[in-house]
């Protein structure tokens, strides 16, 4: 910072005395059709200044709406009392508009879309200046506002500030304007930030780039952070204390380092347990939490977990547990009558939620034991190239451009095996799968499935070939139709290819069994249905005509963790038994590391670096793939602490315009580190994929081992 | 393929993702196709029954009673000039002394045709152009985009009018043609736009890769989801075609004189409804009568296809409760 108006007081001011603030009793409660919803019982916790509390919990479990409380941002008709005292003043009771002096000025908030947190119609710069001249009317000048506009985006690493500052958000990436939402959350120096899951909406390598600049907003504000997420990862090397929500109620609070090394509920061992882990080479069994969050219409007497709780005996539908400190620290505390038993158990973390949950390794498919080389090519892409054309003009269109979505990438499965495909949003995946998906003859190079060449296929062996091949989508609510009973989603593959009435009526319940469903509900629609739930009916259908390989579109980034976990274990379960081929696209790579046999990184249409999984994880040759996996969160405090971080710079480039010679080059670390006459290389030549170990390949002129788990 | 796995998360009766239960399935542990769910839903809806069995009721009136009653809509009682009703004449009579009950059934006879098929082809005509064009987009779409957009620039009544000596004479069939014509463009490009967004769900785009052809994608999928709005359509053309159809009248052609349609008894009553009220109160409320019977039926129909409804959840509910309570 120059000589500025930027004055942040220093973390250890005169304000740093006592709790930022200090939520005591709060209940939160809605009206609905069934009945008040308690969406928040009885939730007490504190935060200090430059203190980082973490919130965690699965969707539902009122982790947002405790803090939506906090700001005084719920609808009139929600039914708040309790206490919410910020920096010794009670919160609640207070009017919108004293409310508004300290909203944005004292509290300020992240919210997880930074797209709808931004108004469209207005430049970036004039809304973060904005955010100054609401609470400092009369005392900034409006150039003074403008001024520290550009030097707060400049603060939040927004290259070329002055610039961009008045571009429009819908000209920023999804990184870029989530850094913009930051810098006016600290435009104003408060005293406490509320991140609610800032990084969920964000790419891997760009969440890196947000928590850090959390950290720095932190470290020059000196606020305390509330932050709100699902992911465990996110916030074990980020905050301090945790607390975990489940049903309206905190169920554990505790320093990080002791929750995830002793966890004393089963919720937050089972939650820890969900999770794949990075780290982990060989096969870890994960943890599926059984069952859903239950209704907070009416809830039943007793601990609300016990329904889902592999510990469960019958003292616990007595009463709602209490929390209560655990090994004798007040600092830890958990609400669970069995933590002594959990504690005596041998086994630490995650592994003792295996113990305890009784989870169990998935074995191995037959066909896997065959060495790859003996097995069918299931499917087969050879230098596919897809390009778009960008047009302008309405009546005479002409070409402007090229987009190379996919720009040559070679890779096969083979029987009984996984492909997890990755990458950043952006770098080709999806316009892959819908090109295999779509059977047509591609621009360039070649596709075949099970031997077979795509572009010599008629009509009738196309609809043959389809048989063999089908498809699981992300989004399970927008891949079942709505109008639709379950019983003619599952059938509608096997009517489509000609199975007779009976057949059909007898194999929809095996299918649905095979997914872990029960067969009485086909009646239903697929709207009476969790996530989980439906993406099982998504599976069901998808192995309807018994296919040999199924293409698997990110088919858990939108579950719960705990949910993740049952479909991953039904992914794995099924391969082995029916010795299905999947190719799994995903950019979660903790997910990939624990499905996959082998893994292709894409990078701009381009696959960086392929090869079977332990060896690129345990070490990753092209500083793509290092950088991908250093910026995932390990959900283990003590190793991430000491994790070494590659932050990529910038976002990805056009793929309209990709840089000359290796595609990585404009942010690739190591050749930021290289002599000119090396970068030189980088830049006028395309680096082909070459052979680094067996079943390990990877496109860098200047490969090198680095290890970053 | 019978293997068993452990429950994940298992699929209990308490699936709703919101949390409230609901029991779509009257009877769980038998598998229903859509068929078979959507109409025993709808026969859940005591209004709609309702509904029908006045559209029944309507039409069996219609042309039952004429052989019953002993003045046909062509005989006059030179007896009674604008009578109000009485035992000989139950409806009234008009200025020429013609039975105002055998007039209003035989308008009904027309006009229950008539706004019944014009409804029905024009919001069918509308969801199959639209859907088509949507689907396919490129050539099919700017061919019946043209179309569309050529025939809402054109002054339909205009066309009609310099049309009508041509088909003077001719059946009502014509009528029941020209009306639907002129219906449908607004519809079709509504219809265009919703599967514009409709076939990028990835729903869609799932049955394309299982191999199921086009025009059933259209047929399982699209039009299934738009099921409201063309319900909706369908009920509302009812009664604007009824309305329309006096005015084609009006042009002569069509329903002539001394054939009535329930719209020429309400446009000629329209002046004397306060003077003469059985005139126009008569004609006027059996239309109300049928379009409301319309629109009880659509609804009915909209919520048994639409499994979000939740006036059938309230019900379903409070069936249930009753069930258990019994």
């Amino acid at each position: 910072m120059t000589t500025s108006e930027i004055q942040f007081d220093s973390p250890a001011g005169p304000a740093a005395v006592g709790p930022v603030l200090q939520v005591e009793d709060l209940h939160v409660s809605f009206p609905s059709e069934a009945g008040r919803v308690q969406a928040v019982r009885g939730l007490s916790y504190q935060v200090s200044p430059g203190e980082v509390l973490g919130i965690v919990g699965e969707s539902g479990s009122g982790k947002s709406v405790s803090s939506l409380a906090v700001m005084g941002l719920l609808p009139s008709s929600a039914r708040i009392t309790g206490s919410i005292r910020f920096q010794g003043r009670e919160l609640i009771g207070r009017t919108d508009t004293e409310l508004s002096k300290i909203r944005g000025r004292r509290v300020s908030m992240v919210f997880q879309d930074p797209l709808s947190a931004l108004t469209p119609v207005y430049t970036v710069g004039d809304q973060i200046a904005e955010a100054i001249l609401v609470h400092r009317r009369g005392a900034v000048s409006k150039q003074a506002a403008a001024k520290r506009a550009v030097e707060l985006l400049d603060l939040v690493g927004i290259p070329n500030a002055a610039e961009r500052a008045k571009a429009f958000p819908h000209e920023f990436s999804g990184g870029m304007r989530q850094r913009a939402v930051i810098a006016m959350a600290i435009a104003n120096d408060p005293d406490l930030i509320i991140a609610d899951e800032p990084t969920t909406a964000l790419d891997v390598t760009v969440q890196a780039q947000v928590l850090q600049l959390l950290k720095t907003a932190q470290e020059v504000t000196g606020a305390g952070i509330v932050l709100i997420t699902h992911d465990l990862g996110v916030v074990a090397g980020f905050a301090d204390r945790l607390m975990v929500m489940y049903a309206g109620r905190a169920v554990e609070t505790g320093l990080v380092d002791e929750i995830y090394q002793r966890p004393r509920m089963p919720y937050t061992l089972g939650l820890l347990g969900s999770i794949p882990r990075l780290d982990v080479g060989e096969k870890q069994a994960l943890v599926p939490i059984v069952g859903q969050p239950p209704a907070l219409t009416d809830l039943p007497p007793g601990c609300p977990f016990a329904p889902r709780c592999p510990m469960v005996v019958d003292a616990c539908h007595t009463a709602e547990p209490p929390l209560i400190d655990v090994d004798g620290s007040p600092e830890h505390q958990a609400a669970c009558i069995r933590t002594g038993e959990i504690a005596a158990t041998d086994a630490e973390g995650a592994e003792a939620a295996a113990e305890i949950y009784g989870a169990e390794v998935v074995e191995e498919a037959e066909i896997a034991k065959v060495p790859r080389e003996q097995r069918d090519v299931v499917l087969g892409l050879d230098e596919l190239v897809k390009e778009y054309a960008v047009t302008k003009g309405v009546v005479f269109k002409r070409r402007v451009g090229t987009v190379h979505a996919v720009d040559g990438i070679t890779f096969d499965i083979r029987e009984g095996e996984t492909l997890g495909l990755v990458g950043e949003s952006g770098c080709g995946k999806t316009t892959t799968l819908m090109e295999i998906l779509g059977l047509e003859k591609p621009m360039s190079g070649g596709i075949s499935v099970l031997g077979r060449d795509v572009a010599s296929l008629d009509a009738k062996r196309r609809f043959e070939i389809r048989r063999d091949m089908s498809v699981v989508f992300q989004d399970p609510m927008a891949s079942l139709d709505p109008r639709l009973p379950i019983y003619d989603i599952i059938a509608e593959p096997m009517q489509v290819h000609g199975y007779g009435k009976s057949d059909i009526a007898r194999r929809v319940p095996e299918l649905m069994s095979l997914v872990g469903l029960r067969p009485e509900v086909v009646s239903r629609y697929p709207g009476e249905f969790s996530g989980g739930q439906r993406q099982r009916i998504g599976i069901a259908r998808a192995l309807a005509l018994e296919p040999k390989l199924v293409v698997l579109d990110e088919p858990v980034s939108a579950l719960d963790v705990s949910i993740q976990a049952g479909v991953i274990n039904l992914l794995e379960e099924l391969k082995s038994k029916l010795g299905l081929a999947y190719l799994f696209v995903a950019h979660d790579l903790s997910v990939v590391r624990h499905i996959a046999d082998r893994v292709a990184v894409m990078y701009l249409g381009k696959i960086v670096e392929i090869g079977e999984v332990d060896s690129v994880f345990d070490a990753p040759r092209h500083p793509y793939t290092q950088a991908l996996l250093s910026a995932i969160p390990i959900p283990d405090p003590v190793k991430e602490r000491q994790r070494e971080r590659i932050i990529l710079t910038g976002d990805l480039p056009s793929p309209a315009n990709p840089p000359s010679g290796c595609r990585f080059r404009t942010r690739c670390f190591l050749h930021a580190s290289l002599p000119p006459e090396k970068q030189r290389t980088c830049i006028e030549l395309e680096p082909p994929r070459e052979v680094q170990a067996v079943d390990h390949e990877a496109a860098c002129h200047f490969a090198q081992i680095r290890q970053v788990l | 393929m019978t293997v068993i796995l452990n429950e994940g998360d298992s699929a209990g009766t308490s699936g709703a993702a919101s949390g409230s239960p609901v029991d779509a399935a009257p009877d769980p542990g038998k598998a229903m196709t859509r068929g078979k769910l959507v109409f025993i839903r709808f026969k859940r809806n005591k209004l709609a029954l309702v509904g029908l069995g006045i559209i029944v009721v309507l039409y069996l009136m219609a042309f039952v009673s004429p052989f019953f009653s002993q003045w046909s809509y062509t005989d006059r009682d030179y007896t009674a000039f604008l009578q109000p009703p009485y035992n000989e004449h139950i409806f009234g009579t008009d200025n020429i002394g013609t039975d105002m009950f055998a007039q209003v059934m035989r308008g009904l006879q027309k006009s229950l045709i008539i706004g019944m098929l014009v409804a029905l082809i024009s919001t069918t005509v509308a969801a199959i152009i639209g859907a088509t064009a949507g689907y396919f987009l490129g050539v099919a779409d700017r061919a019946l985009m043209w179309v569309v957009d050529l025939l809402l620039v054109l002054p339909s009544f205009l066309i009609i009018a310099i049309l009508s000596p041509l088909f003077r004479g001719e059946s009502w069939w014509l009528l029941v043609f020209m009306l639907a014509a002129f219906q449908w463009m607004i519809t079709a490009r509504i219809v265009r736009g919703m599967t514009l967004t409709l076939k990028e769900r990835e729903f869609v785009k799932a049955a394309k890769f299982m191999g199921q052809p086009a025009r059933t994608i259209i047929a399982k999928h699209i039009v299934p989801n738009m099921a409201s709005l063309l319900i909706i359509d369908a009920t509302i053309n009812v009664g604007s075609a009824v309305l329309a159809e006096t005015g084609l009248s009006y042009f002569g052609f069509g329903v002539q004189s001394p054939d009535v349609s329930l719209g020429t008894l309400i446009g000629s009553a329209s002046q004397s409804a306060t003077t003469f009220p059985w005139l126009f109160l008569f004609p006027a409320g059996f239309l109300v009568v049928f379009v409301l019977a319309v629109n009880w039926v659509g609804d009915g129909l909209r919520d048994a296809l639409d499994p979000t409804s939740t006036r059938v959840r309230k019900r379903e509910k409070k069936d249930s409760k009753e069930k258990a309570s019994r």
